[in-house]
């Protein structure tokens, strides 16, 4: 992971990056999409026509590093400063996406069923459900030991998931409530926001930036339809940051030095007067809020949601992201997701198409042991073509092979020991004798 | 001292018979007054029928045998464990069962007898942490831009006392230090100051001078007479059978869970009991 570090850009020019956060964020970011740039033009040759993949490929990224991003923060709020084990975040999600969808979704929706309310009410709506749920695990959970919280959101964010899915459940509310969640086949969303500015004159010049004239001409070098979509990631970008504010004030105050405290070792927090249940509480709702908001801008901004995008498993790439860029730190945080969706999640299916176009590796045998029995004869090439057929079932295992590599070697992640000061003013100045006399 | 030790330290002479409630008037003289403890595990009695208690502006020392129950009647007290029968009262009030953060909050602090530092907090934040109800630790005020100018005002006069705080029990050189990487002794002075801060009327300390080196034992066990002459009460849990004799006023000895002999320390010396439960160990 620290590639990025060593690479050939030792000394001087890391220590400029690494003086600021956002710096650190951005290079990570820019390191990543050169590297799909790079990916992309191996792939299908330099020309003006790989511009758009290009592009593309980069709102993709962006939009799940972003999407990751605001979620990883959510979980730094709850397991990095207060130490509480949350592995319910798929569920928290799907509460938001689910709400604001039975809120705001249209009322004639192709599946699933809405009240059809604006968007500022579905949001808010979702994210206070989704609060609300998590004070609902919070509360048996806070008299038990801190496993038993993780215990309890995993099964509760099962429940969801398996509750959103009920065809049962959808018909009741459907006959009884004017909504419906649609079940299995799951439930239509409202339009992203931001897609009406593509009807104004102000969408349609910015789709213009990217019409270029070669030749005599007109060469669209970015499709319209990333350039609206690029939008939206715009937006999630701008909440990311708001998270990250929100986060800074709470890390730096003395409400998140009680969550440090906790964290640290309750019972200290309490021998000093503290009332944990209260800060656990409250932090726990924060976080959720945070995660179904993540899930709106992610999952609901897609114009289609349905329980599979809830699996338990999107709960452990959050935590992934969060170990990748250090547990504890807001940068760290967001350094994570854009990590593990661009070296993780998206660069093997990006590298198999490299070689696939590259290589042309036809008939993969659909045995692993046809795959192997090659090497006997030293031909890589049905192990090769083989591992390409099934990069995503083998992504898991790089994945819990970066887990396990990572946890021993460096459990600090990526920025390592980056720990957010735990006060609301630098407590190592001290004011000239004699001005603060009471 | 006053007549009430030395009827009390006869009541403790004279039988195992713990000293009877009558004699415990909850007394503005006494901040802390222990009725009739107990606590059991499983079968297993760590404390049993328990009463003492604590004159204002005292060093207190609570002494006795590995196993005598010291602890367990030091986390009854404190909240950390709920007592199966028996009262608690301190400055008058009932606070038998409380949880610990009220206990706190009322101003009967305690410190760990293995130090507890917050080790990924510095020196600096660990003190921070203490004072009681700061206007930051509502999570609106410490977000909302108007109410945050406020918190921050109250942390930069918070952050001066804790830097006196620091250089009372001379350890300011490592404000900015991890607490993680503090030395065993330096923690304990570390969790004296950080109970200091939360401005207590009395201070439980469970065993202040395990592991700690003689200079630093030094320096603790003077910082807590300034502290006591500025008027402080102090209970101690103490193993060290010199730091009891030579520091406290009064002494309550625990043996297999009962409070075996409570006096001064010339009488425990002279007390057999006391003596037999030591096994000649030279008091």
């Amino acid at each position: 992971m620290s590639d990025d570090r060593s690479g050939g850009l030792k000394g001087q020019l890391w220590e400029t990056i690494e003086k600021s956060d956002l710096r650190i964020v951005v290079f990570t970011l820019g390191f990543v999409y050169i590297l799909f740039a790079v990916l992309i033009v191996l792939e299908q040759g330099a020309s003006l026509d790989t511009v758009n993949p290009i592009v593309g490929a980069w709102r993709q990224i962006t939009f799940l590093a972003a999407a990751y991003g605001i979620l990883a923060l959510a979980l730094n709020l709850q397991w990095g400063y207060a130490g509480m084990f949350n592995i319910g975040i798929a569920g928290f999600m799907a509460v938001g996406v689910y709400t604001m969808a039975l809120l705001s979704t249209s009322p004639d929706a192709v599946s699933g069923m809405g009240l059809g309310l604006p968007l500022w009410v579905g949001i808010p709506a979702g994210m206070l459900a989704a609060a609300l749920v998590g004070l609902l695990a919070a509360i048996p959970a806070l008299r038990l030991r801190a496993d038993y919280l993780a215990i309890v959101t995993l099964g509760l964010s099962e429940i969801i998931r398996l509750t959103a899915g009920s065809r049962d459940i959808s018909q009741w509310t459907e006959e009884h409530l004017n909504f419906a969640t649609g079940g299995g086949s799951g439930i239509s969303l409202p339009d992203r926001p931001t897609d009406p500015i593509f009807e104004t004159a102000t969408g349609e010049a910015l789709i213009d930036l990217f019409v270029i004239e070669v030749a005599g001409e007109e060469f669209e070098l970015v499709s319209s339809s990333i350039v609206q979509r690029f939008t939206w990631v715009v937006v999630m970008l701008i909440v990311m940051l708001g998270v990250y504010w929100l986060l800074l004030r709470i890390g730096y105050s003395p409400f998140g030095r009680v969550l440090q405290a906790i964290r640290e070792d309750e019972l200290v927090a309490q021998s000093l007067g503290k009332d944990t249940r209260w800060f656990k509480i409250k932090i726990f709702m924060v976080g959720c809020a945070l995660m179904g908001l993540g899930g709106i801008l992610w999952q609901g901004s897609q114009g289609f949601t349905s329980p599979n995008d809830f699996e338990p498993v999107l709960t452990f790439y959050v935590f992934i992201a969060l170990i990748i860029g250090g547990s504890g730190s807001n940068t760290g945080s967001v350094v994570g997701a854009i990590l593990f969706v661009g070296l993780l999640f998206e660069a093997p299916r990006r590298v198999g198409s490299v070689i696939d176009a590259r290589v042309g590796l036809d008939g993969a045998p659909g045995t692993f042991r046809g795959a192997v029995e090659g090497l006997t004869s030293l031909e890589i090439m049905p192990l090769l073509a083989y591992t390409l057929d099934n990069l995503a079932p083998l992504q898991f295992v790089l994945l819990g092979v970066v887990l396990v590599v990572l946890v021993q070697r460096r459990p600090q992640g990526v920025l390592g020991h980056r720990t957010e000061t735990a006060a609301a003013a630098d407590l190592t100045k001290r004011s000239p004798r004699g001005e603060n006399n009471e | 001292m006053s007549d009430a030790q030395s009827v009390e330290a006869d009541g403790s002479a004279s039988e195992e018979v713990p000293l009877s409630g009558a004699d415990i008037e909850p007394d503005e003289e006494k901040p802390l007054v222990v009725e009739n403890l107990r606590k059991t595990f499983g079968g297993i009695v760590a404390v049993d029928d328990v009463s003492f208690d604590v004159e204002a502006g005292t060093i207190t020392g609570l002494i006795g045998p590995n196993g005598a129950g010291k602890s367990t009647t030091f986390n009854c007290i404190t909240g950390a464990l709920k007592p199966d029968s028996g009262t608690v009262r301190f400055q008058g009030e009932d606070i038998t069962g409380l949880r610990p953060d009220v206990v706190a909050n009322r101003g009967l602090v305690r410190t760990f007898q293995i130090a507890r530092a917050l080790d990924e907090m510095t020196v600096l934040e660990n003190l921070m942490l203490s004072p009681k109800a700061q206007l930051g630790e509502k999570m609106w005020r410490s977000v909302f831009p108007v109410a945050r100018g406020e918190v921050i005002a109250q942390e930069k006069e918070l952050r001066e006392q804790v830097w006196e705080t620091l250089e009372f029990f001379e350890i300011d050189h490592l404000a900015e230090e991890y607490a993680g990487n503090l030395s065993g002794g330096q923690q304990k002075l570390l969790e004296m100051s950080r109970a200091m801060m939360t401005e207590p009327d009395m201070l439980l300390l469970d065993e202040p001078m395990a592991g700690v080196n003689p200079t630093l034992e030094e320096k603790l066990l003077e910082r807590i007479h300034d502290l006591r002459e500025q008027g402080y009460t102090f209970l101690l849990v103490e193993h060290d059978m010199d730091v009891i004799m030579e520091n406290c006023e009064r002494v309550i000895v625990m043996h297999q869970g009962t409070v075996l002999a409570d006096g001064t320390p010339a009488e425990i010396r002279a007390d057999e009991q006391v003596i037999e439960a030591y096994l000649g160990e030279n008091i």
